[in-house]
């Protein structure tokens, strides 16, 4: 095994970190601002994604898509905050378990219904595609840098967001005292809905930037939903850090674990066994990560101590 | 409005009636249909257990039912090829008889439920939700993952697991046993729910701290509990994969945990027949719908909706007027 | 004297900056009404639930029967007889009267493992709770839902169900509240017949009461204990009267 596939696979599983993080901060926040479990949020990431890959296919423009994923899955976002979950602050979770898995179901059909069952596919665009040739000789496929780099930009923006603005002091103020910032003469609806957009959004963003190097389809957003609920309680629930750390973690923990942990069993079992006990681990790897997490620390790495 | 007992009472006896008629008028799909509900229903009493009484909002039911499924496919495949199961370095025959078949299922779930649990319920609210939800996911991937046993296409069985004394590929002998079953698990739940053991976790989800300033520990009465409700799941896992003479990994995906919890919902959480009344009415939406249009999701989520935001207390509920016993 | 049921020994917490409970010693004897007073948010609840298991002490320990139970949990502390009532019902308001006081003599039994037997058709655990319902005065409620009760009633429903226990020390947090003038009255007369069976820790806003009722008092004020001692003598210190009292006139 050389340094360089170690290389290779580490920046994979930071990009798939990343992509991660751009699904766990939304839920994390929108969970600390109004304290609501949105299962929803998978289907903004698939809205977003079939959103650019409908207005790539039709203006052949990256820029256009993504910009149509983050508009479309923000209003997408602000819309149900409207309709369906301003009805469901302060409910039971049970409510909210049910309403938002109600939205699923209708997103889901809703997107089928639009589009068909066959997956679409959304071109990276010429100058980000193809490899680079990093120092030290390292090929690596330019546009999976650019998720890197896109990635971590939200993510400062977001800290710069919440930390140097008056809407990240009120976000803050809302999650620690919801009384308060009504007093100080906040427009909470307001805020709540822009919240919720802004989680939409990201969700969105990850949807069409995941949608090019995979398949655009219904049920896309769930399998990353699941990821990124694992993410949050690794993090632990409404702290941003906390879910940049748990998303870098769960990216490399799964890459790695599927290339390395059948290498690893190949040491002291025979090849066909090793690969399949290693693979169906590595299955689970991210899993035995989040258990440990909770046998240590049950509100996660960054929760608030109970 | 209605007494819950005599709503109750019609449903029992529609669950009778309607294969019956099926035999009369020789419609042999409609028996499997309702012997759909009533193993959906099997699981959903289980689930509701750990969510009614309990509060546990386990979106991983499908873990429980997925292993029973699986300890019936496992078991069968081994019997139908002839091989031998090697497990711990011992080694085990297949075997195609239902009632060790069922008492596997029951506590490979019930060890399951008891590891999860204790996992889980370090933690409560969202963080329980997200954690059994995130095993769910785990043992879908596993069962992918898992060559052996077919991974992602699944185990075929060809013949059904037969039971002593009866023909098992008679869809009305297959029903009656199903249905038998549901009036022993239905009457398992009832009992429990009124036992000492049942007040206990009925107020260790109200108000734990009480519970436990009576020297009671409720962490300990909710395990419990999630470990009968996993176990009674997986037996309706088993049965199911019987039915369709077929298990996969969808039977582990969060769908069907979904799913589970929306038969309680639109049946009436925390009832005793609630989970029964929300399997009928959700594979009958399943048939009428499904058959009307390709998107009936849309409408059982517009319908799930409605139950959320206006009536609480399901189908049950707007029958006996009553908004339900939970909040 | 003899050694006391119940003691605290240097008992601190802190949340954040504010320091709640400030090295309370306190201890309750046999057969006394120990009250303790304190002006709103002087830390009194935080030192109950510090004695009772919910909340873990930064230092200091908690002495039950001359065993020390700092790090024991609540369900331990209460099986080692140990009867809280809350200042904030902690009941199960969908559940009848008669099951929340079945559900503490449930606790008393100490075994909530049994599946099959109805729980409301079990003798032994019925008669102890409407035995409890009876000397509380609320026997002819003991059917009604939970939340239906006035507030009265289910300061009066809290302290049933400790009376199931039969702890060997009571644990009040301020059991007249909201009782009006002639269930106080009631209330009292009734504690005071209580502390034969065992001591109270009676943490009480209703001075009336507190004076009627306690062998001692001590005042809380900002988490440390500014006085202790006979109804008398706090009466008459001035560091309470500054403290306190002299707010009330
Ligand atoms: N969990 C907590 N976290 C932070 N601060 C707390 C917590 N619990 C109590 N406090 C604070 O500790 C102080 C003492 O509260 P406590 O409830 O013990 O007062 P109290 O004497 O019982 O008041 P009251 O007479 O109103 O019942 C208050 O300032 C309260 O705000
Ligand atoms: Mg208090």
């Amino acid at each position: 095994m050389s340094t360089l596939l170690i290389i290779e696979q580490v920046l994979n599983g930071l990009q798939f970190g990343v992509m991660l993080f751009l699904m766990a901060a939304g839920l994390t926040l929108i969970f600390g601002v109004m304290g609501l479990i949105n299962l929803a949020h998978g289907s903004l990431y698939m809205i977003g994604a079939f959103a650019a890959a409908a207005v790539a296919g039709a203006t052949g423009s990256f820029v256009l898509a993504l910009a149509a994923a983050l508009a479309v899955a923000a209003i997408a976002g602000a819309l149900i905050e409207m309709t369906v979950i301003r009805r469901l602050y302060g409910k039971a979770h049970l409510d909210q378990v049910l309403a938002t898995f109600a939205l699923i179901l209708i997103f889901s059909e809703g997107t089928r219904w639009l589009f068909g069952s066959f997956p679409l596919f959304l071109e990276i665009p010429d100058y980000l595609s193809g490899p680079i040739t990093l120092p030290g000789g390292i090929q690596y496929p330019l546009y999976r840098l650019a998720l890197i780099a896109v990635g971590l930009l939200v993510g400062l923006g977001l800290w710069a967001l919440i930390e140097r603005t008056r809407i990240g002091i009120q976000i803050r103020a809302g999650e620690n005292d919801r009384e308060m910032i009504a007093a100080l003469g906040v427009d909470i609806r307001l805020l709540y809905t822009l919240v919720f957009a802004i989680g939409a959004a990201l969700a969105g963003l990850a949807g069409a930037l995941v949608g090019a190097i995979q398949s655009v389809q219904v049920g896309m957003g769930e399998p990353v939903l699941i990821l990124a609920f694992v993410v949050i309680v690794i993090g632990g629930i409404g702290s941003i850090k906390g879910a940049f750390i748990g998303a870098l973690l769960v990216g490399m923990t799964d890459t790695l674990g599927g290339i390395f942990l059948p290498e690893v069993f190949k040491l002291f079992m025979e090849p066909g066994a090793a690969t399949q006990t290693g693979s169906a681990l590595a299955s689970m790897a991210i899993y035995i990560l989040m258990s440990l997490v909770l046998i240590w620390r049950p509100t996660g790495l960054f929760g608030a101590r109970a | 409005m209605i007494p819950e007992r005599l709503v109750n009472w019609v449903v029992f006896a529609g669950l009778l009636a309607v294969p019956l008629w099926a035999i009369v008028v020789d419609e042999p799909f409609t028996i499997t249909l309702v012997t759909r509900a009533v193993i959906l229903a099997i699981a959903a009493v289980g689930l509701n257990i750990a969510l009614g009484i309990g509060g546990l909002v386990s979106l991983g039911h499908a873990v429980f039912f997925g292993l029973g499924g699986y300890a019936m496919g496992i078991l069968a495949y081994h019997a139908q090829t002839y091989t031998s199961l090697d497990l711990f370095g011992m080694s085990f025959a297949g075997t195609k008889a239902m009632p060790i078949i069922w008492l596997v299922a029951v506590v490979v779930s019930g060890v399951a439920a008891s590891i999860i649990g204790l996992l889980s319920l370090r933690t409560s609210g969202v963080y329980f939700i997200m954690i059994t939800l995130a095993f769910g996911q785990m043992f879908y991937y596993f069962a992918i993952s898992w060559s052996t046993y077919g991974g992602e296409d699944g185990l075929s069985i060809y013949v059904r697991n037969g039971f002593p004394g009866l023909n098992t590929l008679v869809p009305i002998q297959f029903f009656g046993l199903c249905f038998v079953l549901l009036c022993v698990v239905l009457f398992l739940s009832a009992r429990l729910q009124n036992a000492p053991f049942g007040l206990a976790l009925n107020a260790a989800r109200q108000v734990p701290t009480r519970v436990e300033t009576v020297g009671l520990n409720p962490m300990r009465l909710k395990l419990v509990a999630f470990v009968i409700s996993g176990a009674i799941t997986g037996l309706a896992g088993a049965l199911f994969a019987d039915l369709n003479r077929f298990v996969s990994p969808t039977m582990f995906s969060w769908q069907l945990s979904g799913e589970l919890i929306v038969l309680i919902i639109i049946g009436g959480v925390g009832r005793l027949f609630g989970p029964v009344i929300g399997a009928c009415l959700f594979v009958a939406l399943e048939h009428w719908l499904g058959a009307l249009t390709e998107f009936w999701h849309v409408y059982l989520g517009l319908i799930l909706l409605a139950i959320v935001l206006f009536a609480r207390g399901g189908i049950i509920g707007l029958l006996t007027g009553k908004e339900g016993a939970h909040v | 004297m003899s050694d006391p049921i119940l003691a605290t020994r240097d008992l601190c917490k802190n949340f954040g900056a504010l320091t709640a409970t400030d090295s309370v010693s306190i201890d309750l004897k046999a057969g006394e009404i120990h009250a303790i007073i304190g002006p709103n948010g002087a830390g009194k609840s935080t030192l109950i639930t510090q004695i009772c298991g919910g909340l873990r002490p930064d230092s200091g320990s908690v002495h039950l029967l001359g065993r020390d139970v700092t790090t024991d949990s609540t369900q331990a502390r209460a099986q080692a007889g140990l009867g809280r009532t809350f200042q904030i019902s902690a009941l199960a308001m969908e559940d009848s009267v008669l099951e929340n006081v079945v559900l503490g003599a449930l606790g008393a039994s100490g075994n909530p493992w049994r599946f099959w037997s109805r729980a409301m058709s079990d003798r032994s655990l019925t008669a102890k709770a409407d035995a409890a319902l009876e000397r509380v005065g609320l026997i002819e409620h003991r059917n009604t839902r939970c939340a239906e009760l006035s507030h009265g009633q289910r300061r009066q429903l809290e302290v049933a169900v400790a009376l199931t226990l039969s702890p060997k020390a009571f644990v009040m947090d301020e059991p007249m509240a909201g009782l009006g003038a002639e269930g106080s009255k009631l209330l009292t007369g009734f504690l005071d017949e209580l502390r034969a069976e065992a001591p109270i820790l009676l943490v009480e806003h209703d001075m009336d009461a507190v004076f009627a009722l306690a062998d001692r008092i001590s005042v809380l004020v900002y988490g440390q204990v500014i006085a202790s001692g006979t109804v008398d003598e706090i009466r008459q210190s001035h560091a309470v009267r500054n403290a306190y009292l002299g707010e009330e006139g």
